[in-house]
């Protein structure tokens, strides 16, 4: 189901635990199962919670409960733009509205060529650089003005 | 560079933006020589918790409790596991703190936790960070191998017989898990929901365990004040607020960003240091410590310091220290909208009120922006919000209620004038 990397990722991730709570490890688990899938299929999960030892739907839970968990397919790209209050005062709706302007779709959509998802997102906590958009839950992008916007998606090639 | 500015500066003096995180930069500075002493000199650990007393370090992560009592509350003695758990999960809207702490001054954090662990007798610990924040945690990742390779953490340490054994662990997207007890869960690799306090995390806390939970700030505080002294730390501040502390600023100033000054600084003079207003318009309202903490007026922040007490008294809380700050132009019914959507969407849906409250705080708020308000509609966020302060497992609730609470006290006229003109009273 996952490559030799990312079990061993999962082992790194298990180690930081005391041996009897393996299951501290799913949410970090989880983490690298999408990264390597793209997304989380329900075998993924389900593989993640075999390797814990810990029972499927608990594993479920916690894929369902947290945001960057994504259970459905998404683009190559998932962009997520804070829309919270301390960004929308420097600019964070301007931002969201001209990237679905350029992308063509809403938040929660898709595009056609299943490049890029779009996706609003809560606080980042880097509200001194909004607009503030994370691109695939690691890239943290600052001051996505117009002509950044531009210059980020052409780089997603 | 890390912070924008700073008034007698002492968490994040001396720092070089990227390039003064790493160990040796940290020991240059005097890092881990108050781990060293503490531990070659078998200092007691009465004495370590009784100068973080008498520094009255209030805890940064919002809700201000005196950090060495709550210390203090550790059974030191019960045998078997104790855990230190750090929490930069900083969620809290215009937050943006812990996230420097980590980039630029990471060993901070690290020597406040071991520090912490020896005083309450802890063997392992763990650094809740906040999902979003990735690059953040593997820097963390990194400076915790280089303290593990230089006999700072991990087994026997500096010689001393002393265990602690530290780790990271990564969120991924849960306010919620903020809240200390949903952050133990989270760890625990459930769902984050927060347990009933009491007990306290002192009495059970992870995997049931006796645990202390402070913020990242919080620890990183530590070793300045062993360095200093309490009663220095203390000095630094005013009575009852000790020390400096981290202030992230956003919204419409010309500077946003992190300024570390004394607790009793003047508001003025942290607008001032911000290069002022935006464009140069009029102070509206301000909210001084996080989405969380109630709104106040330009006129009453004016004349505040920020400090625990001052806030306080002006009918705030100076909370995570995230001062929201809003001109003229702000339509105070569209940024209530916004915040209202975050508490409802963030809400883990455990207690009905917190759950059904925050979902009709929102729908009611939503229709009011957008001209289909009635003229019953204040009185019934009025009643919804009453139905939640006090009623819930944790303060999510009265998060969500407060926010809705103070812009009805402060701006109710703009509520009243969107539900009679359909329109806003902001050009
Ligand atoms: N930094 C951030 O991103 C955010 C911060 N907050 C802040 O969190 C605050 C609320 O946090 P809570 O943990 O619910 O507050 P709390 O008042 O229940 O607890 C504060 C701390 O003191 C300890 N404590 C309090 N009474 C105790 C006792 N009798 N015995 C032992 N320990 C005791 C608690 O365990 C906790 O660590 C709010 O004021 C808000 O400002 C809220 C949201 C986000
Ligand atoms: C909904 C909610 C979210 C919270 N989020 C955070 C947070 O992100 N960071 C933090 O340090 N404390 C947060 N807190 C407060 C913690 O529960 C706890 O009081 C704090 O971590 C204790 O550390 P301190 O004493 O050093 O402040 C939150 C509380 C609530 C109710
Ligand atoms: S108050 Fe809200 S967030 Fe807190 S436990 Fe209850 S439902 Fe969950
Ligand atoms: S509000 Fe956007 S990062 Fe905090």
């Amino acid at each position: 189901m996952f490559s030799a990397e990312t079990l061993q990722k999962f082992d790194r991730e298990v180690a930081k635990y005391p041996a009897e709570q393996k299951q501290s490890a799913s949410m970090a688990c989880l983490a690298h199962a999408q990264e390597e899938k793209g997304w989380l299929p329900p075998e993924a999960i389900e593989a993640v919670a075999n390797y814990l030892g810990m029972p499927p739907m608990a594993a479920y839970e916690v894929a369902s409960f947290y945001n960057m968990y994504d259970l459905k397919p998404v683009g190559k790209y998932k962009i997520t733009v804070c829309t919270n209050l301390p960004c929308a005062l420097s600019g964070g709706n301007h931002a969201g509205e001209y990237v679905q302007k350029k992308l063509g779709i809403g938040y929660g959509e898709t595009t056609a060529d299943g490049k890029f998802t779009l996706k609003e997102g809560e606080c980042m906590g880097a509200c001194g650089d909004a607009p503030v958009f994370i691109v695939n839950n690691r890239s943290m992008c600052s001051h996505m003005h117009p002509e950044q916007i531009d210059k980020l998606l052409e780089e997603c090639k | 560079m890390a912070m924008l500015g700073s008034i007698n500066g002492v968490l994040m003096e001396g720092l070089d933006g990227d390039n003064t995180w790493h160990l040796k930069d940290y020991v240059a500075r005097g890092g881990y020589q108050q781990l060293k002493r503490i531990l070659g000199n078998k200092i007691s650990q009465e004495e370590v918790i009784g100068e973080v007393k008498k520094s009255v370090l209030r805890g940064r992560g919002g809700a201000g409790f005196p950090t060495g009592l709550k210390w203090s509350f550790m059974p030191r003695s019960f045998p078997g596991d104790k855990y230190v758990v750090c929490n930069t999960d900083e969620g809290e809207p215009g937050t943006f703190k812990d996230r420097d702490i980590m980039r630029y001054n990471p060993h901070a954090v690290i020597e406040g936790m071991a520090i912490a662990a020896y005083a309450m007798g802890a063997t392992r610990g763990y650094n809740y960070v906040h999902g979003e924040v990735w690059l953040e945690y593997k820097r963390f990742e990194e400076a915790l191998d280089e303290a593990r390779a230089a006999g700072f953490i991990g087994q026997n340490i500096l010689g001393s017989g002393f265990n602690f054994e530290l780790f990271a662990h990564h969120g991924y997207g849960a306010y919620i898990c903020g809240e200390e007890t949903a952050l133990l869960e989270s760890i625990e690799g459930k769902k984050g929901q927060p347990r009933f306090k009491p007990p306290f995390p002192a009495s059970f806390g992870l995997y049931g365990k006796p645990t202390t939970i402070n913020n990242t700030e919080t620890f990183a505080s530590i070793p300045f004040i062993l360095k200093m002294g309490g009663e220095e730390f203390l000095n630094l501040g005013k009575p009852n607020n000790g020390g400096t502390k981290l202030f992230s600023v956003s919204g419409h100033v010309n500077r946003p960003g992190n300024y570390e000054i004394p607790l009793g600084t003047p508001f003025a003079t942290l607008l001032e240091m911000c290069g002022g207003m935006r464009g140069g318009r009029k102070l509206k309202a301000v909210i001084p410590g996080g989405s969380s903490a109630p709104v106040m007026r330009a006129d009453v922040i004016m004349d505040c310091t920020m400090d625990y007490d001052s806030i306080s008294k002006g009918g705030s809380m100076l909370g995570s220290g995230a001062v929201i700050v809003m001109d003229e132009t702000v339509c105070m019914v569209k940024a209530l909208e916004r915040l209202s959507f975050f508490y409802y969407e963030e809400s883990c849906g455990q207690c009905t009120p917190c759950r059904e409250g925050t979902a009709w705080m929102y729908k009611v708020v939503h229709r009011i922006e957008n001209g289909q308000g009635k003229p019953e509609d204040i009185d019934l966020l009025n009643s919804v919000l009453g139905n939640i302060a006090g009623r819930t497992i944790c303060a999510l609730g009265d998060a969500a209620a407060f926010p809705v609470q103070s812009f009805l006290k402060h701006f109710g006229s703009e509520f009243e004038y969107h539900i009679e003109h359909k329109t806003c009273l902001v050009p």
